[in-house]
């Protein structure tokens, strides 16, 4: 119970600080739209459907993969800004509640890009599902989790670097190839109908059960590594 | 402390008066069991560079202690190392008697940065560290950040956010910060760099009222020695009135280790033995 309230206490404080700067929110919805206006007034999705329906899943999660990146490094720089982060080391809370309240609060905020940009799509691509609609309910959170979970582990990671900004991607981008191959699949599965998503959606799962306990065993060591 | 005797000795022969608080002193730091925090054959080396050179000493459990020495001697490094912040690369440090990591919950930091969020309020922030400090509790009163924040000299109803407060104010929230979580040991590194006089004589008053603050008796019934400060500055003359024990550093070594009123009345020291 203590554990949970902890989690909660780091959640909540990382949502009003993200309420009073509106840094992250901001910075990827902006970045995510230019991604799809870009996209839509290159390929001409109207002219070309059937690409259209098979590219749109792939350019929606390398967009928010890429505009996630800025908000997990915005997040651990509230921490290392002012050396906050050494009195969370001198904390005799759980070193995992930390980063657990950090992932939930990141995935809040990928979500809410998220809300924002699924319509946009939908009407730039002219997308409506031929497949089981209700399972991109599935998959979406699924998908955000596997990004922001190790997101926002790597961003961690490299916190100390002298180069983080290019650090997460370098180190984020290559492990989550298998975690974004499978919800890239599994989202044009949907859109297209052509093929199941099972496969897929299981395999998001287990990349998620895998490296949440991964992320939540090793963030002590992470967080007193000098 | 047994390399620090013949200094000492040597110390009191000049000054042809040994004051009896003095020998007590050396008779509780030279006990381990007595020591709020003590360090042995402690190193760190950053590279090639040494921050920290086979430092030993201890300081006694209760009381006011201060770190002297110019920019680079170590005693930020040394501050860190016993608040549990850097991996000693050889050596030993112990706080109450045991690894720091392991009673993180009886001491608080205070470093050069506030360590405090700019988009919140002092409150807010204060609350929010208090929690942390005691997630069992179920209050917002939990480590009284309201008193906190009264005792450092500062309206708790402020709603401006840290980002807008000057360094001064930073640094007061900071001090009320490392007292909310009502720590044993307090290290304070620097703690009076941003302040004006009036200011840091207030600081040290407080400091001085903190360690007479009760303490909750041990599991077994125990009263407990008291609570210790250990403060790094630059400005002794703001704490020679005060503190217990000095600790002189100069590059990564220590120089002396003397009572305060020693220090008081030989203002360059002494050299090593």
């Amino acid at each position: 119970m203590i554990y949970i309230r902890t989690v909660w206490l780091h959640l909540k404080k990382d949502l009003y600080l993200e309420w009073r700067s509106r840094d992250a929110i901001a910075g990827m919805l902006f970045f995510t739209l230019l991604v799809a206006v870009v996209f839509a007034m290159a390929f001409d999705p109207t002219g070309y459907p059937t690409l259209a329906r098979q590219m749109s899943g792939g350019l929606l999660w390398v967009g928010l993969l890429f505009a996630s990146t800025t908000a997990m490094n915005i997040s651990w720089e509230r921490e290392r800004r002012n050396q906050v982060l050494d009195a969370h080391r001198m904390s005799a809370s759980a070193p995992s509640a930390l980063f657990l309240g950090k992932a939930l609060a990141n995935l809040v905020f990928v979500t809410a890009v998220e809300l924002v940009l699924a319509p946009v799509f939908a009407v730039f691509y002219n997308l409506h599902p031929l497949g089981e609609a209700k399972l991109l309910w599935v998959v979406l959170p699924l998908g955000t989790w596997a990004i922001v979970v190790n997101g926002t582990f790597f961003a961690a990671l490299g916190l100390r670097s002298r180069n983080r900004e290019l650090m997460l991607p370098v180190i984020l981008f290559p492990l989550s190839i298998p975690a974004l191959l499978a919800v890239t699949q599994a989202t044009t599965g949907i859109i297209t109908g052509d093929f199941e998503p099972g496969m897929w959606i299981r395999l998001i799962v287990g990349f998620d059960v895998i490296f949440t306990t991964a992320c939540l065993l090793l963030f002590g060591t992470v967080l007193h590594a000098e | 402390m047994v390399v620090i005797k013949p200094t000492l000795t040597k110390l009191f022969k000049r000054c042809k008066e040994i004051p009896s608080s003095i020998l007590k002193t050396m008779q509780v730091s030279s006990n381990p069991a007595q020591s709020a925090a003590s360090v042995r054959e402690l190193s760190k080396l950053y590279g090639s560079f040494a921050a920290l050179k086979r430092v030993t000493c201890s300081f006694p459990a209760g009381g006011f202690h201060v770190l002297l020495g110019p920019n680079g001697a170590g005693k930020s490094t040394l501050l860190r190392a016993i608040a549990g912040l850097i991996t000693p690369t050889s050596g030993r440090v112990e706080v109450f008697g045991a690894a720091p990591q392991d009673v993180c919950s009886r001491m608080a930091y205070m470093s050069h940065a506030p360590m405090l969020y700019e988009e919140l309020t002092a409150m807010e922030n204060l609350r929010y560290f208090s929690r942390l400090a005691s997630p069992g509790a179920n209050c917002d009163c939990a480590g009284s950040p309201e008193m906190a924040l009264r005792a450092v000299g500062l309206d708790p109803h402020l709603t401006r956010p840290v980002s807008q407060f000057s360094q001064g104010m930073r640094q007061r929230v900071s001090m009320a910060r490392a007292l909310v979580g009502d720590p044993e040991l307090l290290l304070l590194d620097e703690p009076f760099s941003n302040m004006d006089a009036a200011g840091a004589r207030e600081l040290v008053a407080l400091l001085l009222d903190f360690c007479t603050w009760p303490l909750p008796s041990t599991p077994d019934g125990a009263p407990r020695t008291g609570r210790t400060v250990i403060v790094t500055t630059h400005q002794f003359e703001l704490v020679a009135d005060s503190a217990a024990t000095v600790v002189r550093m100069r590059a990564g070594t220590i120089v002396a280790e003397q009572p305060a009123e020693i220090t008081a009345r030989i203002p360059d020291g002494v050299s090593a033995a």
